[in-house]
């Protein structure tokens, strides 16, 4: 399932904030918020599911570090989030259906 | 009605301790200041406080627990000395930039090298550019105090920085004098409670402390973390002011005595003053004109009050119980030199003397001999030396 | 409840991409699947030692961890995490906290094996409620690769460098999980994340809901320290464990167990050929080096059989 994202994470601190608007500390209360951080751009190959061949086992979600595929309501994986997917290939190499392709990102 | 007591100044700390009642104390044993968490152990097992005792394996461990404590919702404070106020150095800093209100009593005692369990100010003098506040403390009622003092201190929201505060090791924690308590109903009124508005354990408020701070932020954060320190001096006047009203003792930013006609003054930490009242009065029966200045509150340093209240001397001794090894001077020196040259105070002529390390006697003597020189400097104009130590064996 | 990969998945995250750990890093995987062994409603206080897992995972304004997160310095997540606690028990108390809170103390081998082994230990000692978790990828890796206590003999890092004299790491690995146990906690494992998590997931729902102090060791692969192909971060936990480097024991109250036995052992030299950092191993005239750690790793699991009996 996706992860509710409430006021508190969507919190923008811009690079131009001043010293007296800083969070003190350097503490920060929007918990979570590093979803906003694409790493997408870091990719070079690129994972693409093949939704045919997806037997919904379920192996790969957990395998991401990155937590590029995410699990819907009813419990099933969905396409990949290409925001912060890093093209690592590892559920790609774990899928035993070879229902993830591995190919170059395209420019 | 205040409760007359007689007791150490180490008891002192932890008879404060105990009427504020922390959720969190997390202490290792270190000479001087060991008995602060024996007592205190000692009032956890019979039950006379809520606090959760962490008997740490070490004080890198105390001050990170407090870290944890505090940034976790909770009071936490501890106590240590010397070496074990070294081992937290990196921790202490980041208690301080992590803005979290630990209190911290600091039974000064010499750093190693070589190993001496005795008086001196380099273990709180090497901490006072970690951020913390620091307050210094005559004996054992002004220690008492200052604890009493350092939470509404450090918790204020335009604060929120550790306290450190300093008595001297042996001298008066080991020393048992008269005190005036305040009762537990008046301290816990005057305390009041912790009430942080982001904590770690905030189940609906989730916060992340601690973060790798590039230098796209952390300039700000610093400055943030200056600006808390600027304000502090103002919250120490408040708080203190609070804290007369409700049991008659005035406390300032520094004690002033004898100093309205004084040609020479002394400005002197801790027990020492003691001594220098004493010879502030034999030399004023043989009319001579001489007064002192004991700093309570160090960090923040109060440039402006201090300058104002040294313009009117023709010389000033700073005394430092710490030696910067800078070849010219003493922390104190430095900061209190520094500061009237900046505020263009030129009058008074200013000699430092070293004085006491590893716990060296300072007598009478030794201090009507800074007179001396200082009284000699006033009518002849002439500074022989400006870096001395005193009481060492020539 | 047996472990059941569709029933956790529907659990929520609570680790969010848009961190900046390596493509393929071995230690969020593991991050991810321990925290997914919490109950939903239980709120986490997370600690973690500075290194990659910190570093990348809270860079100032941007935080990966939807629960509460402190970060102190190298070596003291242990003693952190227990001040966290302590706090916990002292509010609790005065009832100005609630909510059933479970606290989590991570740390890499460096600030766990090395320089947080102090305040580890310590933290184990008291009791604390809490867990502490080792990722473990054996080396201090934050830096720049440098050797730990954790890294395998033999390993090439850049402070024990396959040289022309000296070919790599000169000392076996300390075996932290070991010392763990012998701090007498009611829990201490080691687990990897291999199949289908199931190993990984029960020992951290058993350290996380064990009441007293609990420990983890856990393998976490790094493609650049430990050279390998980035996709084969899961065939390299296999093989750690198939070949018994890396065996997946538990120790409950003094009692162990061993929770996964390859059916058929494969020799560790098969572990070591898929790793950069022990290319020079397989160069004519070290074969006396692949043996000696046969020998170790046989020595070392023949041990752990018996202490479980088997």
């Amino acid at each position: 399932m996706s992860c509710k994202s409430c006021k508190k994470d969507q919190q923008e601190i811009p690079v131009t904030v001043n010293w007296k608007e800083i969070t003190k500390g350097g503490t920060i209360s929007a918990a979570g918020n590093a979803h906003q951080f694409k790493t997408g751009d870091w990719r070079s190959m690129k994972p693409v599911w093949l939704v045919e061949k997806c037997k919904q086992c379920l192996l790969c979600y957990p395998v991401c570090p990155d937590t590029s595929i995410l699990i819907n309501e009813e419990g099933k994986r969905t396409d990949f989030d290409y925001d912060h997917c890093k093209g690592c290939g590892v559920c790609v190499k774990v899928c035993p259906f070879k229902a993830i392709d591995f190919v170059e990102e395209s420019k | 009605m205040a409760i007359r007591e007689r007791m150490s100044g180490n008891e002192a700390i932890a008879v404060a301790m105990k009427q504020i009642n922390p959720d969190v104390v997390a202490a290792f044993p270190i000479t001087p200041s060991t008995e602060v968490p024996q007592y205190f152990s000692q009032f956890v097992a019979d039950g006379s406080v809520n606090t959760e005792f962490v008997a740490v394996e070490s004080e890198h461990s105390a001050m990170s627990a407090c870290v944890g404590a505090s940034a976790a919702g909770a009071r936490a404070m501890t106590a240590t000395s010397a070496n074990g106020l070294a081992l937290m150095w990196e921790v202490l800093y980041i208690a301080a930039a992590s803005r979290l209100p630990i209190v911290l009593a600091c039974v000064n005692r010499t750093l190693s090298g070589p190993l001496n369990i005795h008086n001196d100010h380099s273990d709180s003098m090497g901490a006072r550019d970690s951020g913390w506040i620091q307050m210094y403390s005559e004996n054992n009622q002004e220690a008492y105090d200052n604890t009493l003092m350092a939470n509404r201190i450090a918790e204020h929201p335009e604060v929120l920085l550790p306290v450190m505060v300093c008595q001297d090791g042996f001298i008066t924690s080991h020393a048992i004098e008269n005190i005036e308590l305040l009762e537990d109903d008046k301290v816990t009124a005057f305390v009041g409670e912790y009430s942080p508005e982001e904590y770690l354990l905030d189940k609906e408020n989730p916060i992340a402390v601690g973060p790798l701070d590039h230098f796209t932020y952390c300039f700000e954060h610093k400055r943030q973390q200056a600006e808390a320190m600027i304000q502090a001096k103002k919250v120490v006047l408040q708080v203190s002011e609070e804290f007369a009203k409700l049991t008659g003792r005035k406390y300032s930013l520094f004690e002033e005595y004898k100093t309205e006609d004084a040609e020479v003054c002394m400005v002197v930490l801790n027990s020492t003053a003691g001594t220098a009242k004493y010879v502030v009065d034999q030399m004023r029966a043989e009319g001579k004109k001489v007064g002192m200045i004991k700093p309570r509150l160090f960090r923040p340093f109060p440039v402006d009050e201090i300058t104002a209240a040294l313009s009117r001397f023709k010389a000033v001794a700073v005394m430092d119980k710490a030696d910067s090894f800078n070849a010219a001077g003493g922390p104190l020196f430095t900061d209190v030199s520094s500061a009237m040259f900046a505020k263009g105070v030129f009058g008074p002529k200013m000699i430092n003397y070293i004085y006491g390390l590893g716990g060296r006697d300072v007598k009478a003597t030794d201090l009507e001999l800074v007179y001396n020189e200082l009284l000699k400097i006033a009518s002849t104009g002439k500074v022989d030396s400006v870096y001395n130590y005193l009481g060492v064996r020539e | 409840m047996a472990y059941n990969l569709k029933e956790v998945a529907k659990k929520p995250e609570r680790m969010t991409g848009g961190h900046r750990m390596c493509a393929g890093c071995g230690a969020p995987v593991i991050v991810r699947q321990i925290l997914r062994a919490l109950k939903p409603e239980d709120h986490a206080v997370i600690g973690s030692a500075t290194g990659c897992l910190e570093v990348c995972t809270f860079i100032y304004p941007y935080t990966s961890w939807k629960d509460s997160f402190v970060h102190n310095a190298f070596e003291n997540s242990g003693a952190t995490v227990s001040g966290a606690e302590a706090a916990y028990i002292a509010m609790k108390r005065r009832g100005k906290v609630k909510e059933e809170t479970k606290f989590i103390a991570f740390g890499g081998d460096g600030g766990t094996y090395d320089i947080g082994l102090q305040s580890l230990s310590g933290a184990m000692e008291r009791g604390h409620d809490m867990v502490y978790v080792c990722y473990d990828n054996g080396a201090y890796m934050n830096t720049g690769i440098q050797r730990s206590s954790a890294t395998p003999k033999y390993a090439d890092t850049t402070t024990s460098p396959a040289g022309k004299v000296i070919p790599g790491k000169q000392q076996w690995r300390k075996d932290l999980t070991e010392i763990m146990v012998n701090h007498n906690i009611p829990y201490a494992a080691q687990t990897a994340a291999i199949g289908n998590m199931k190993d990984l997931y029960e020992k951290a729902e058993k350290a996380i809901y064990t009441k007293g102090p609990c420990f983890l060791n856990v393998l976490a692969p790094c493609p650049r320290g430990w050279q390998y192909n980035t996709p084969d971060l899961m065939e390299i936990n296999k093989l750690a464990v198939e070949s018994c480097f890396w065996p997946l024991y538990e120790v409950e109250n003094g009692k162990y167990t061993v929770t996964y036995k390859p059916k058929s052992k494969i020799p560790v030299k098969d572990f070591l050929k898929a790793q950069g950092r022990f290319k020079h191993l397989f160069k004519a005239g070290n074969e006396g080096l692949l043996e000696e750690i046969q020998i170790e790793v046989d020595k070392r699991w023949e041990a752990l059989l018996k202490k479980a009996g088997e």
